[in-house]
């Protein structure tokens, strides 16, 4: 801030003096105002994760059943055998996909919004995006069980449009086919890219907002192609936006277990399995174990993301 | 000469694309209202062989449903309390000042939205096991006011970034002091993006599973009770009773928080 000089006073108030205290000592107020929020997270969240470290180093014991609360590197041998690579390697790329069908689908709808839409349509695009967001996640999901129901109604749509055979072709893809789309991969990952979207359209759009008209028209004006300033303008000021979408639907996907679990094949997911060791099998450090993997894969895609401006665009 | 202005129109490839998205996103949820009302409550079968409104009753008169309401409800508002406190605090920070260590402090707001629900879940779970904590309401709000800090921290900032420092300056200059500019300057600046990321966060808080199931114990939020729900062979339309409901009660702030952010929006942009 470029004030100079403190704003001359007639009468100190007490609030007055406080507040010429605040602003000579800005370390103080800057204290003031971050300690709050820092404490919070330093504490119940720093502290959980070095608490989920802590116990992906401890065992269970075979016999008993019970936490040996002693360091060891055997829980996370569990993590490196044929069967936890695949689910790892399933879970990292379906967050991939997942996020680039989010980007192909929310960019013509966030650039229709942020550059097309008068405010009365705009205010129809928003509140389309945002209703999803506000309806419950879970009964969401539950809305695709129904839709992709082996007797639901893309079955039935498809049935009577004639699409029948090129349907069962699709289902009969190894790996990503099934009995009915809603116990296949397609599903899960249909599945995915809705229940995300929204995340991604949000920021996509405000960074569309965010780019200058006069920037557009400046474009325009030295002979640009409407195509060329697309391309070399609004695309590279958008990219941030992108990016920072990309982080929550990466990132969630990643995490996901409810999803894959009511749609789709049996094959696992991470979220599965950790959800499975903490509660059924009990086996609290493997479950710790298995959640520092999307810790590692964020590290990498957050160092990644950041490189393209996405903490800004945020 | 064409300009790209707001005016302009888009092409129908764009146009297409873009109501593509509009539909992928909503029509789902009709679906939700739809199952309210059918006749087959163990599969689920389109179109539906018949129509019935029985669900309704069936699920009003469940204690369950309204005692899992009242439980989200309750965490909701109190993460949201907190989140709206601690959000801006950090996005006040984060706005005036330059300081070692700033970049960490944004990654540490941001991880625990960031990192993945499960690994949220999971960590406080550790922690909880550690501590000998055992669950309760407050685990819960524990989970979820940490990662709503993020929502109320970005909407704030956001705000923070686009209004002008020149009308701080001007506050300042003509002799109020800081509360009095915070109060008569920036709160009302601030207002809306504070409502927005308060019901953004009551929302995200409202709607959480994956960290809940890992808090929650024996506790039934309403997701958590829908989730049962889904494993029961029968009465299936609860469900969606229970998904209407939610629906209901969320829409009228949604509307609220867009009218009160639309006129903002458009001075927001004050690139033009």
């Amino acid at each position: 801030m470029s004030v100079s000089t403190p704003a001359a006073v007639s009468a100190p108030s007490l609030l007055h003096r406080i507040s010429t205290a605040l602003y000579v000592r800005p370390r103080l107020l800057l204290a003031m105002l971050l300690l709050p929020p820092l404490l919070w997270l330093g504490i119940i969240y720093l502290g959980s994760l070095f608490s989920l470290l802590v116990q992906s180093f401890f065992s269970v014991d075979d016999f008993t059943g019970k936490v040996v609360y002693s360091p060891t590197l055997m829980t996370y041998a569990g993590l490196f055998n044929d069967t936890s690579i695949s689910v790892i390697r399933r879970t990292a790329l379906t967050a991939v996909v997942v996020t680039v069908i989010c980007a192909t689908i929310a960019f013509p709808l966030a650039y229709y919004m942020a550059r097309y839409a008068g405010p009365r349509a705009k205010a129809v695009f928003y509140i389309a995006v945002m209703l999803p967001l506000w309806s419950n996640y879970l009964v969401r999901v539950y809305a695709w069980k129904l839709i992709l129901a082996k007797e639901g109604a893309v079955t039935w749509l498809l049935a009577h449009l004639g699409l029948q055979a090129p349907l069962d072709w699709v289902l009969a893809t190894p790996d990503i086919g099934g009995a009915s789309l809603g116990t296949s991969m397609i599903g899960t990952t249909i599945v995915f890219v809705y229940i995300w979207l929204p995340y991604m359209v949000l920021p996509v759009q405000a960074a569309l907002e965010r780019v200058p008209r006069s920037l557009i028209e400046a474009s325009s004006d030295l002979g640009a192609h409407p195509r060329d300033t697309f391309r070399k303008v609004i695309l590279p000021l958008s990219i941030p936006g992108v990016a920072a979408g990309s982080i929550f639907t990466f990132s969630l996907t990643l995490g996901d277990y409810i999803i894959p679990q009511l749609v789709g094949s049996s094959r696992p997911f991470i979220g599965q399995l950790v959800y499975q060791y903490q509660g059924t099998a009990s086996n609290l450090p493997l479950a710790a174990a298995f959640a520092v993997v999307p810790i590692v894969i964020m590290a990498i895609y957050l160092s990644l993301a950041k490189r393209f401006g996405a903490f800004d665009a945020l | 000469m064409r300009s790209d202005t707001g005016k302009a129109k888009a092409g129908w490839g764009l146009t297409a694309a873009a109501w593509f998205g509009v539909l992928f996103l909503n029509v789902p949820i009709l679906f939700i209202i739809l199952y309210c009302f059918t006749t087959d409550d163990r599969s689920y079968s389109f179109p539906p062989p018949g129509l019935t409104t029985k669900w309704f009753g069936v699920a009003f008169a469940r204690d369950d449903l309204w005692a899992s309401l009242g439980l989200s409800l309750r965490v909701a508002f109190i993460s949201m309390a907190i989140a709206l406190i601690l959000g801006t605090l950090a996005a006040a920070a984060m706005y005036r000042f330059r300081f070692f260590g700033k970049e960490t402090v944004t990654l540490l707001i941001l991880l625990p939205i960031a990192l993945p629900g499960i690994v949220t879940g999971m960590s406080l779970r550790a922690a909880f096991d550690l501590a000998s904590l055992p669950f309760s309401f407050w685990t819960l709000v524990l989970g979820h006011a940490t990662f709503c800090v993020v929502v109320v921290y970005n909407n704030v900032i956001a705000r923070l970034r686009r209004s002008s420092p020149a009308l701080v300056e001007a506050s300042m200059d003509l002799g109020a002091n800081s509360f009095q500019t915070f109060r008569y300057v920036v709160l009302p600046n601030l207002a809306t993006a504070l409502l927005a990321g308060g019901m953004l966060a009551f929302a995200l808080s409202f709607d959480e599973i994956i960290v809940t199931t890992f808090t929650a114990g024996n506790q039934n939020t309403l997701p958590i009770f829908i989730l049962k729900e889904l494993s029961r062979p029968h009465n299936r339309p609860v469900t969606n009773v229970a998904a209407v409901m939610v629906m209901v009660i969320t829409f009228g702030p949604i509307l609220l928080a867009y009218y009160l952010t639309r006129d903002t929006q458009d001075t927001a942009g004050s690139g033009k």
